[in-house]
């Protein structure tokens, strides 16, 4: 009896996501689904609170008054994208602070690129341009995913990545048109993200163990290699634009496919950052680690005047 | 240089100084929605002092920017108050700082508003909206610290022991000050303190902490003179614009 009922909550939810409507909170579904949907959100959630770290590094250093408050405004919102994905988590049943646990103790993910090291000032137009670049695309598609809290995230989301992208390409422009140094600054920055930068969509779709499912149950709605496919060919011609060079030998327009050819992606560089020991696993992981454990008598003290207070009020 | 341009770089460099030492913070926070507060403190401190540092680089007029008033002056010609370069230290330090801040820059910019120099006046009036939001935001954070916790109370009172002998230069005047005030510009600044000894007053009642028992004060910042820490915080702040000179960015 109660398998039947299964097959048959199974078979409405599919039939609600084939016909386009929203799995909100409280709406039954599958445990895989709700398994996967939170490690995707919190993995994505510790995405952006980790990648505040490698643009942080230089928002004491920026190089003029606009630039800081900029580059502040940005790392800014992007903790705002880490508090409104941690929120849609929360709606699975699944709390914040486990999930700042298996992000310390390194049971959850978050984007491989931030294991990288921001080095020069073009760093940060290159993580502006080509990390927030390559994270739109994959939040373009999630605005529509089949979660709603989800997928409304995004939508607030997405408006202010692609105000990211454009900000980190300006930089890049200016530094373009600058001196010797200041283009050579640009190209090594260049040099040392695009790789990392295409790793960002994933193992490539033959590779890919999650692909299937997350497609059917319509969180994702285009396979890793579609996306870095958009996302060079979105990016090459704006490279050319402003004379970057792309550090790629195989990469070349192909008339018949309608798409660049690129050469082929180093996965074991990015299997051995993603199992940790990429340039900067250990900073990040020990400089969310401090927080928290720094942030733990403050937490504790707001917790314990919530507390009075309400027993004051109560009185 | 003259007593208004002393001036006006007095207001900026303090939150220059302080918007510099709360960015080291940014992603580093206690909670993510603290992070995100202070950072905005940090965007509003940096906003006032580019908006005072064009209107001293425009009354220069000596083809300096806002950039390289910002940027590129030596050690000692940078005038902010001591309290402001001290270090972020815990959070309870981070916090303290700024309400002791907050609760002198509260009163300042309500009086700066009434300044006969219209720029002056324009710009205290937008500050004061955004340090209203700030005192409320960090009074309200020492009031729980110092009723939380037996730790929370200990670290605040700890800070504040520390912080109190810094307080007394919010208040420092000289010759420039009183040019300042006779033209009808600036403030004077001891008629702030009885606004200012009432709400620190009510706060420290309202979070259980007391005033430290002693007198004695420290200063120098407004003449140049400074503590340790200044020359490391402008080596960071000024790091692009001495490696890369006459640049574009
Ligand atoms: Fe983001
Ligand atoms: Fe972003």
């Amino acid at each position: 009896m109660k398998e039947v009922n299964l097959t048959e909550l199974e078979a409405a939810f599919q039939a609600k996501i084939d016909s386009e409507v929203r799995i909100e909170p409280k709406d039954w579904m599958p445990e895989r689904y709700r398994k996967t949907l939170i490690r995707q959100i919190s993995q994505h959630a510790h995405s952006e609170i980790v990648g505040m770290l490698p643009e942080g590094n230089w928002i004491t250093r920026a190089p003029n008054l606009r630039r800081k408050q900029v580059l502040l405004a940005k790392v800014q919102d992007e903790g705002g994208h880490g508090q409104y994905l941690y929120s849609a988590m929360e709606t699975l049943g699944h709390s914040r602070q486990q999930s700042m646990d298996d992000l310390i103790s390194g049971k959850a993910k978050y984007s491989s690129i931030f294991n990288y090291p921001t080095l020069t000032w073009a760093d940060i137009g290159a993580v502006g341009w080509l990390v927030d670049g390559a994270a739109i695309m994959n939040q373009v598609a999630l605005c529509r995913t089949s979660y709603g809290p989800y997928a409304r995230a995004m939508v607030r989301i997405c408006k202010e990545e692609s105000f990211h992208q454009r900000q980190g390409f300006e930089i890049m422009c200016v530094l373009m048109k600058g001196s010797e140094e200041q283009r050579a600054m640009a190209q090594d920055a260049m040099n040392r993200f695009w790789w990392p930068a295409l790793m960002m969509f994933g193992p490539s779709d033959a590779d890919s163990t999650n692909s299937e499912e997350s497609l059917k149950w319509r969180i994702k709605r285009h396979t890793n290699d579609e996306l870095r496919q958009s996302f060079i060919d979105a990016t090459v011609p704006q490279a050319e634009l402003i004379g970057l060079t792309i550090p790629d030998k195989d990469l070349k327009w192909n008339e018949a496919r309608g798409h660049y050819d690129y050469g082929q992606i180093d996965w074991n560089e990015f299997k051995q950052v993603v199992s940790g020991h990429g340039p900067c696993n250990t900073e990040r992981i020990a400089a969310r680690k401090k927080a928290e454990e720094d942030g733990k008598w403050v937490r504790e003290a707001a917790m314990a005047y919530a507390e009075k207070k309400k027993a004051r009020k109560a009185s | 240089m003259s007593a208004l341009n002393t001036y006006i770089l007095r207001i900026a460099d303090d939150s220059l100084i302080l918007g510099q030492r709360l960015s080291e913070l940014c992603g580093h926070g206690p909670a993510i929605e603290e992070d995100i507060a202070l950072t905005n403190v940090a965007l509003d401190l940096i906003g006032q002092a580019t908006s005072l540092y064009e209107y001293a680089a425009e009354i220069q007029n000596g083809g300096k920017t806002s950039d390289d008033l910002a940027f590129l002056r030596l050690e000692h010609q940078y005038l902010n108050t001591l309290l402001v370069e001290q270090p972020n230290g815990d959070f309870g330090m981070t916090i303290v700082r700024q309400w002791l801040f907050d609760t002198f820059r509260l009163p300042f910019y309500e009086a700066l508003q009434q300044s006969k120099d219209a720029q002056i006046a324009g710009i205290a009036e937008k500050a004061l909206k955004e340090t209203r939001y700030h005192w409320r935001h960090s009074s309200e954070w020492v009031i729980r610290l110092g009723d939380g916790t037996e730790e929370s109370h200990y670290r605040v009172q700890e800070a504040l022991n520390f912080l109190y002998k810094y307080v007394d230069e919010l208040f420092y005047m000289d010759d420039i000050d009183k040019e300042m005030i006779e033209k009808g510009i600036g403030v004077d600044l001891e008629s702030l303190r009885p606004a200012f000894n009432e709400r620190l007053k009510h706060v420290l009642e309202a979070s259980t902490l007391s005033m430290p028992a002693y007198e004695w004060k420290l200063k120098g910042g407004r003449v140049g003179r400074h503590t340790e820490h200044l020359g490391h915080i402008l080596t960071e702040l000024q790091y692009m614009q001495r490696a890369y000179p006459n640049l574009q960015w």
